[in-house]
């Protein structure tokens, strides 16, 4: 059956080889169309490091003073750092939680340093002193130079209030002999809080790439996924259902095709994204997953089609129709998650939301981020999948 | 009894309210050639289609070298080859290529296939063109691949679906030629045409299937007689027919004479056998004969017959 499978898997991709229209719709079109938007709307620039703060001084006290003005102050005198100073959290989390547009001038602010009320009185005393950070997820080299900076300053807070016990030990023994053992056991001063920010978002040019990646994936697996129709056409089908094997073994080629080519489409356009456009498609690994879960749910749906187009003219015309409807709904041309409203939740029901969603979750976290939008997309591979090869097991020998 | 390389009985096929096929049912041994011989739509490749497990049926029954045949049983599958009646090859593949697929597909594999399709690559004339893809092909080139993957495997019993249609005279002459060649080699063949011609020449039996049923089945002696016909027999002549006609009216197997000027046109059933008889009777007679002329009944006539209708129209 595996063997079966495999022969005509291969037959036909060497079939989509030689005919190489696969190649076109598969990575040059994608390709071609995110260097042009990438190029309309993020000229390429040089990489340099840049940074917005904001601070919200709540406490006041010496300690706080001594950061926001010394050590942020210090930062801000940089050309690429700025800081501002806030009054409220709110406003701070305002700037920082957002749903943020790459495209919009919308004053944001990579990361919030918050110093809460009792900051300087906890630092002169044994208690656990917090300063917050706020991190954006959606700039992660900016929020991470953030929290780097608060825990500097804490480890500087930390080293000063040890020699402080240290001194006080020495000078006054037996008094206290345990108050240096107290010193030490102070607990870690800055905690650095992640904001919970919904604000996963692409780069510009990642989202464009990632959305025409997407988006012409599920033209691509119809190469594979349409081949029974084709074989109805050139008319040997007949003779593969006269041929000594299971039909799954026929269906199954054909997904395996499918597959293969979706792979290799998305692999190149990530790679060549990244490497020709500067795309920040996120972790490998995670990437790989949502790729692999997107083409199985691209498989299943332009399976459906397949199963009930009665040639493959017909089911590449239905085919072209879901697949821009859903690609349009599912925010590959524009973030439509930004729209608000009914169309930004009803965008979840296309596979290619889920797959956004998933990059955006893993822009802004690790690879375990990506398993909501993987679950989604593997439903949606099952279930149409299921209700394909039904389909195509009943037209075989009607 | 031997085993029956196919059998099959009551075949039926209904499509919406369109019954297809209909109660058809015969049986091939090895090395013998059973035509079907039937007008467009008779329901022939409705018929090879369920014999072959390509199509549900909606009775009946195939078994193929024994084993029952169904849309999944890949063991009686195995030793079937199929001819589709349209042509069933890749256009984006070589000829070998073609054939390497198929041959694949029947568990043939490395150098066996290899020799196997440069075997059926000479068989079909093919060899000099092995490695250009098809679509470059002439529809009789593709026609003679589409017949070299279908015997790539030495199938026990080979369906062939009219595989002449529209190929010229020496290439057909060249397909039923390697059919024969086959059936001598012990092949049982199940071959479908609405070419008279080809059924008389190639089928040790023929069945006639019209609107979905088989009409009448036998050798093609049989078949001709089963329906009461007689060769024609014209012997041109020279003096007074009149005596002779008499003389022949009583004659054994002669069913009807009639004299003409210059002529005696006889109905005669197995003219070869009664013809010296015939002969020497009209000489006798005192008549001499210049010309012979012998036209059997064929099976176009005896489609006629019971069908009322020609086989081409
Ligand atoms: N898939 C189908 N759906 C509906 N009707 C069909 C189908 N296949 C065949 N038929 C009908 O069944 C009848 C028999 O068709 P079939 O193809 O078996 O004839 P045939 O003897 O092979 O004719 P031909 O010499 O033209 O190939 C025809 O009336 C045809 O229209
Ligand atoms: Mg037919």
């Amino acid at each position: 059956m595996m063997r079966t499978t495999w022969i005509i898997a291969r037959k036909d991709l060497r079939q989509r080889i030689r005919d190489r229209s696969a190649l076109i719709v598969g990575i040059l079109a994608p390709l071609g169309l995110a260097a042009i938007f990438s190029f309309v709307f993020n000229p390429i620039s040089e990489f340099e490091f840049s940074a917005d703060y904001v601070v919200v001084d709540e406490d006041g006290g010496p300690a706080a003073r001594l950061f926001v003005d010394q050590v942020l102050g210090g930062l801000a005198a940089s050309d690429d750092i700025t800081v501002e100073e806030l009054d409220t959290v709110d406003a701070a989390r305002a700037l920082v939680d957002v749903e943020l547009d790459p495209f919009s001038d919308m004053e944001t602010a990579d990361a919030a340093f918050v110093i809460p009320a009792g900051f300087s009185s906890a630092v002169a005393s044994p208690d656990e002193a917090r300063l917050e950070v706020l991190a954006s997820r959606g700039s992660s080299t900016a929020a991470g130079v953030a929290v780097a900076i608060a825990e500097q300053f804490a480890g500087e807070i930390q080293t000063a209030r040890v020699a402080a016990a240290t001194a006080e030990v020495l000078g006054a023994e037996g008094d206290r002999a345990d108050t240096g053992f107290r010193a030490l056991a102070i607990p870690s001063l800055a905690s650095v809080v992640d904001a919970e920010a919904t604000s996963k978002i692409l780069d510009g040019t990642t989202f464009y790439a990632a959305g025409l990646a997407i988006f012409f994936l599920f033209f691509t697996v119809q190469f594979g996924v349409n081949g029974l129709l084709e074989e109805r056409h050139a008319g040997t089908l007949p003779r593969l259902l006269a041929a000594p094997i299971p039909q799954a073994a026929i269906i199954g080629g054909k997904a395996i095709t499918a597959f293969v080519l979706g792979v290799v489409s998305m692999v190149v356009l990530v790679a060549a994204s990244t490497l020709m456009f500067g795309a920040e498609w996120g972790n490998p690994i995670g990437v790989f997953l949502l790729i692999l879960a997107g083409i199985f749910s691209a498989i299943g749906i332009m399976g459906i089609v397949g199963a009930f187009a009665k040639t493959a003219e017909q089911a590449g015309l239905f085919s072209s129709i879901i697949a821009v409807v859903l690609g349009f709904l599912g925010g590959t041309f524009f973030p439509i998650g930004q729209a608000g409203g009914i169309l930004s939740q009803l965008r979840f029901i296309t596979p290619h939301a889920w797959f956004m969603q998933g990059l955006g979750d893993l822009a802004g976290g690790n690879v375990a981020d990506v398993l909501p939008a993987v679950v989604a997309l593997v439903v949606f591979g099952l279930v149409c999948g299921a209700a394909s090869f039904y389909g195509v097991r009943k037209g075989l020998s009607r | 009894m031997t085993q029956r390389t196919l059998e099959c009985s009551g075949l039926r096929k209904v499509f919406d309210d369109l019954v297809a096929v209909d109660d058809v049912g015969f049986h091939i041994d090895a090395g013998e050639t059973y035509g079907l011989l039937g007008p467009n739509g008779a329901g022939k490749t409705t018929s090879i289609s369920m014999i072959s497990g390509l199509l549900m049926r909606d009775g009946g029954t195939v078994t193929v070298g024994g084993r029952e045949m169904t849309t999944t049983s890949t063991d009686a599958k195995a030793l079937l080859g199929l001819v589709p009646q349209d042509i069933a090859v890749y256009p984006d593949l070589t000829a070998r290529e073609n054939l390497t697929f198929f041959g694949r597909l029947y568990d043939m594999d490395g150098k066996t296939l290899k020799a196997r399709a440069d075997e059926v690559l000479e068989i079909i004339g093919l060899s000099d063109r092995a490695d250009d893809r098809t679509e470059d092909f002439s529809g009789g080139m593709k026609r003679r691949l589409n017949i070299g993957i279908g015997l790539l495997h030495k199938p026990a019993l080979l369906i062939l679906d009219e595989p002449t249609v529209g190929v010229d005279p020496q290439s057909r002459n060249a397909i039923l030629e390697s059919v024969e060649h086959l059936s001598r080699e012990g092949m049982a063949v199940l071959y479908t045409t609405h070419y008279m011609e080809e059924a008389e020449r190639l089928c040790d039996r023929v069945g006639i299937i019209d609107h979905g049923q088989i009409k009448a089945e036998g050798t093609r002696r049989e078949l001709v007689q089963m329906v009461g016909q007689h060769d024609r027999v014209r012997l041109e002549t020279t003096g007074s027919v009149d005596a002779a006609v008499a003389a022949l009216d009583a004659l054994d197997g002669v069913a009807k004479s009639d004299g003409g000027d210059g002529s005696i046109e006889l109905l005669v059933i197995e003219a070869g056998e009664h013809l010296t008889e015939i002969l020497s009777v009209v000489t006798e007679s005192g008549v001499a004969v210049s010309g012979v002329d012998i036209d059997e009944p064929n099976l176009e006539s005896v489609f006629l017959h019971l069908t009322g209708r020609a086989l081409r129209d």
